[in-house]
């Protein structure tokens, strides 16, 4: 009796732990398998430990290359994406202008859409133009569909800002420029870095989108894309995992460094 | 020396000068908009028309297309490929039930119960991201293996022979079954559905917790009558952000199933870049396109909250 | 240093304006001058085109309900708003199109709107570092003294309390001593103790840096406490101007009589003109009214509110209705609810001349024949009684807890 209050009071912890062990199962299997030495072409079953992917970790043709290549399109994306995105949330937000709706319902569709139509459509687009398929149509591709949620992020910052704070500034002998340098743009921070930390992941780990709209470019995901047929190398993991590794730290030390800076205030 | 002067309403000396409305800042918002739009409206809306286009043309690679208004392209694609909507529907619907089955108590677990562990947690439901989803879900061929330790417990537990008599798997294999498929879609869209849960869970006030207990609802009664209905935002939300992706996504079922599991998504990717019959493909994505936003609009308008924008 | 002569003559206000007199013009530089301006959004006016001049060094109310325009006035001047038509002038200079952040004038915001980024000091800073001054420490530090926040310098806005936070946005404002510091709904936020308090403590910065202050507010005790001068606004037009003493004693319309206290009017027929004295007829009794103090036309047989507020009236039991001196007011009724309040105690009669009399009664010596349904006569000086128009609304201004309350805001 007693053991099965304790088990229906924590029941919601236990089946809560037991998702997240679900949602960290692959990672942890991803992380294993980073130390495996594989017989075959593919790295699906255990054979024995090793940590030679992790010495060479470009060991694999064109696996860096790709990587190189995601990031930098990742990071050009995140800053198209964030400026325009921004730029449209401030406006959504803080001004009146026709046609509203319309740019709301602009804004929300590519949200609501499968990506492989979005993909499809844009490749039609592409080829009707002869677009030379590669680096641009990516970014082109990528800016696109982060622009929304950049501005949803952005949006939901600048909605919860007090305009007083701007007329404060305004009547404290800052000028446009000066009030949105000032007071604006650090309040509205946390949501511009948080819309542009979305775009930087979504754009990093797109895979439809980019695969329709590649030519024969290859970003990471493709090259996991395409060595899930042709066999996957070990060092795939590696770069996994160390991903995992970098964002969790990432994280923790942010978190850090706010605790103590709030500590120190209060 | 202070004076007030109402102007007198009948008097109209001296009469208000107008002034002409002063010009900065009426063209701002325009200014904003202008980039953010015309990307969007070029390389999201114009696509939409070229492929609009696209589906009711006729031709060949070789020759070329021509817009016939041909729209047996249409009634040919649905024919042809209606077992693979209906996957789609399916295998979307069901992963997305499972996630919210599975993402609500994790996300009730951050709100409510978590304590000083909240954010460690909500970094552990974020960081998988990083890792790139094709990675992650490769990992699920090894862990649903036909010789791995998943598949063997299954096995012995004789839970294979029932799902086998259902249909969802095939004799002693999970992989390449709809089964595998649908536990890939739940798994990489879960926390599409955990973090708007969690967003609309974590505003609830606790002390309506107190106060529902305090009038003689029990804790299963509380949830249903108060914590549930307060999370509907995220509820609609949540599935709305599962099921659109999961219904259009190919890439589960080509990794983890097999050809009787392929979903329409397989189909416009190899019609597009494979087969390259682009009509066919055109129309297949467009089908697809008005399914889901008429699903979403019907969903929404149930759900009462069309505020989501 | 400042003079209100506001002409109360019932031929003025016919027309529905109330000219004050200009005694000086020599001293005017630094005055702010409203001249016509109003505000209009699509169909809705919030401001009707108004005049007002607010004399350098003043400590100025606008006092009136949510919604009435008074913010919009205030944010007019200080560049927040543009008019819809008129001028705003800073003693001489026309700055009706100048830009907030070039206009000498600075703002405490209702809320304070203090930079949550920014610490207690750089929030006080602001308005100097925007203007160029690079060395702000010691400026600051005697303006965080004078509002007595030396302390906390370099905490958070968040971290403090309200009453903390409104000095602040005082101190923010004044360091850039400012031609006229602006202050909206300030104490809004503070609790009634509190608010109290920095009522007396802005007055006395007020009057230690002798910068004019222009105040809004809604709470007649706040203006009529602080201000030197109050003008009454409502519906978007200002109904009067004046030293709250005069405001009070004399009020001009319905709805100043009742926003600025209570009072009690009776609805008399006028009977006859007796030198600088108008009888009039209420019920059977007889009213008697300076006509000084009568802001309407007083022809015979016209109607006119007469009214007169609730602690000037004595009230006497109808037994010794004899006792009471000749040449005095009075009314006689019912007893329909006393509350003692310990210094006075407030009753409510029931008259054949007005339904819900109020009277204020000091508690000296209580008559406890004074209970529920006593027959009693309310008597007053004359001299107490002031005159009305009868043609306005007769429960203008009365505070009601309606939905309306909070959504014109």
């Amino acid at each position: 009796m007693g053991l099965l209050r304790w088990f229906r009071s924590r029941l919601v912890v236990i089946a809560g732990l037991l998702t997240l062990g679900y949602l960290l199962l692959p990672n942890i299997v991803v992380t294993v398998f980073s130390f495996n030495n594989p017989k075959g072409r593919f790295n699906y079953e255990w054979q024995q430990f090793s940590t030679d992917a992790w010495t060479d970790p470009c060991g694999v043709a064109d696996l860096c290359g790709s990587l190189s290549l995601s990031l930098q399109i990742a990071g050009w994306a995140t800053l198209g994406a964030t400026v325009l995105g921004t730029m449209i949330a401030f406006a959504l937000v803080r001004y009146r202008f026709r046609a509203r709706g319309a740019v709301n319902s602009l804004i929300f569709l590519p949200m609501a859409m499968p990506e492989v139509v979005m993909a499809a459509s844009l490749l039609t687009l592409f080829l009707n133009l002869g677009a030379q398929l590669g680096f641009w149509t990516i970014l082109i591709a990528h800016i696109m569909f982060c622009l929304s949620f950049v501005v949803t992020a952005v949006k939901a910052r600048v909605m919860s800002m007090d305009p007083r704070l701007e007329q404060a500034a305004q009547d404290l002998y800052a000028g446009p420029l000066q009030t949105f340098l000032r007071v604006t743009l650090p309040i509205a921070a946390p949501g511009i870095a948080a819309g542009a930390l979305l775009a930087f992941a979504l754009s990093f780990d797109d895979f439809i989108i980019t695969n329709f709209n590649a030519g024969s470019t290859v970003t990471f995901p493709m090259f996991v894309w395409g060595s899930a047929q042709r066999g996957t190398p070990v060092q795939i993991n590696v770069i996994g995992t160390a991903m995992f590794l970098i964002a969790v730290l990432f994280v923790l030390a942010g978190m850090v460094i706010g605790n103590r800076r709030n500590r120190q205030k209060a | 020396m202070t004076t007030v002067t109402d102007a007198p309403p009948l008097a109209p000396t001296p009469a208000p000068k107008e002034r002409p409305p002063r010009r900065r800042g009426r063209l701002t918002p325009y200014w904003l908009l202008l980039p953010g739009l015309l990307w969007l409206v070029v390389f999201f809306a114009l696509p939409m028309v070229y492929q609009a286009s696209t589906s009711v043309q006729t031709g060949s690679l070789e020759d070329g297309y021509q817009v016939t208004w041909h729209f047996a392209t249409y009634w040919d694609a649905v024919a042809d490929y209606w077992p693979q909507f209906l996957r789609s529907i399916a295998y979307a619907g069901t992963a997305t039930i499972l996630c919210l089955l599975l993402g609500y108590p994790l996300a009730y677990l951050i709100a409510f119960r978590a304590g000083r562990w909240r954010n460690l947690i909500l970094i552990l439901v974020i960081a998988p991201f990083f890792t790139s989803f094709l990675i992650r879900t490769l990992a699920w061929k090894t862990i649903l293996a036909d010789s791995g330790p998943v598949v063997g417990a299954l096995n012995t537990l004789h839970v294979l022979d029932v799902t086998s008599w259902l249909g969802i798997t095939a004799g002693d294999r999970v992989l390449a079954t709809p089964l595998a498929v649908v536990c890939g879609l739940t798994y990489n869209f879960l926390p599409f559905m955990i973090l708007p849960l969690y967003t609309s869970l974590e505003r609830i006030d606790g002390r309506l917790h107190e106060a529902a207990g305090d009038l003689y609802a029990r804790p299963f009664t509380t949830f249903r009558k108060v914590t549930f209905p307060l999370s509907m935002p995220g509820v609609v939300s949540g599935t709305l952000l599962t099921f659109i992706p999961a219904s259009g996504d190919y890439v589960n079922a080509d990794l983890l199933g097999s050809t009787d599991t392929r979903m329409v998504g397989n189909v416009i990717q190899t019609q597009f870049l494979r087969i390259l019959d682009y009509p066919t493909a055109a129309a297949l994505s467009f089908i697809l396109m008005a399914g889901i936003l008429a699903i979403v609009t019907l969903y929404i308008r149930k759900s009462g909250t069309e505020d989501l924008v | 240093m400042i003079t209100v002569t506001t002409n109360n003559s019932a031929k003025n206000s016919t027309t529905g304006s109330t000219t004050g007199t200009t005694t000086s013009g020599a001293e005017a530089g630094g005055d702010v001058r409203l001249s016509g301006i109003s505000k209009t959004y699509g169909s809705f006016t919030a401001v009707r085109p108004l005049d007002l001049t607010v004399p350098q060094g003043s400590f100025f109310a606008l006092l009136g309900a949510s919604g009435c325009g008074k913010t919009t006035t205030l944010r007019m001047i200080a560049g927040l708003e543009e008019p819809s038509s008129g001028t705003v002038f800073l003693g001489e200079q026309d700055v009706t199109n100048l830009p907030p952040y070039k206009r000498p004038v600075n703002t405490v915001f209702q809320s304070y709107a203090l930079f949550p980024h920014l610490d207690i000091f750089e929030n006080v800073a602001f308005g100097l570092r925007r203007r160029g001054i690079k060395s702000v420490k010691k400026q600051v530090g005697d303006m965080l003294d004078l509002v007595q926040l030396g302390e906390q310098a370099r905490k958070k806005p968040h971290q403090l309390s309200g009453g903390q936070q409104q000095r602040v946005a005082v101190a923010r404002a004044l360091i850039n001593t400012p031609k006229v510091l602006l202050l909206d709904e300030p104490l809004g936020a503070l609790d009634l103790k509190l608010r109290r308090q920095m009522q007396l403590e802005l007055k006395r910065i007020q009057t230690e840096v002798g910068i004019t202050f222009v105040h809004v507010t809604h709470d007649q005790e706040e203006a009529m406490t602080m201000a030197d001068s109050v003008a009454v606004m409502n519906a978007g037009r200002v109904e009067q101007l004046g030293s709250p003493a005069d405001l009070y004693e004399n009020p001009n319309t319905t709805f100043v009589a009742n926003f600025l206290g209570t009072s009690n009017l009776i609805e008399a027929e006028v009977d006859a003109r007796s030198g600088d004295e108008i009888v009039l007829r209420a019920g059977g009794g007889k009213l008697v009214l300076p006509e000084a103090r009568c802001s309407a036309p007083t022809t015979a047989g016209g109607k006119v509110l007469v009214g007169v507020r609730p602690e000037k009236i004595s009230l006497t039991h109808a037994d010794e209705a004899g006792e009471i001196p000749a040449g005095r007011n009075r009314i006689t009724g019912t007893i329909a609810d006393s509350s003692f309040i310990g210094v006075s105690t407030q009753y409510v009669i029931d008259s054949p001349v007005c339904p819900e009399f109020e009277v204020y009664a000091q508690n000296i010596d209580r008559d406890p024949r004074l209970v529920r349904g006593a027959e009693v006569v309310l008597h007053w000086n004359p001299a107490h009684t002031f005159g009305l128009d009868a043609a306005q609304d007769i429960d203008a201004g009365i505070e009601t807890v309606g939905p309306d309350e909070e959504a014109a805001a």
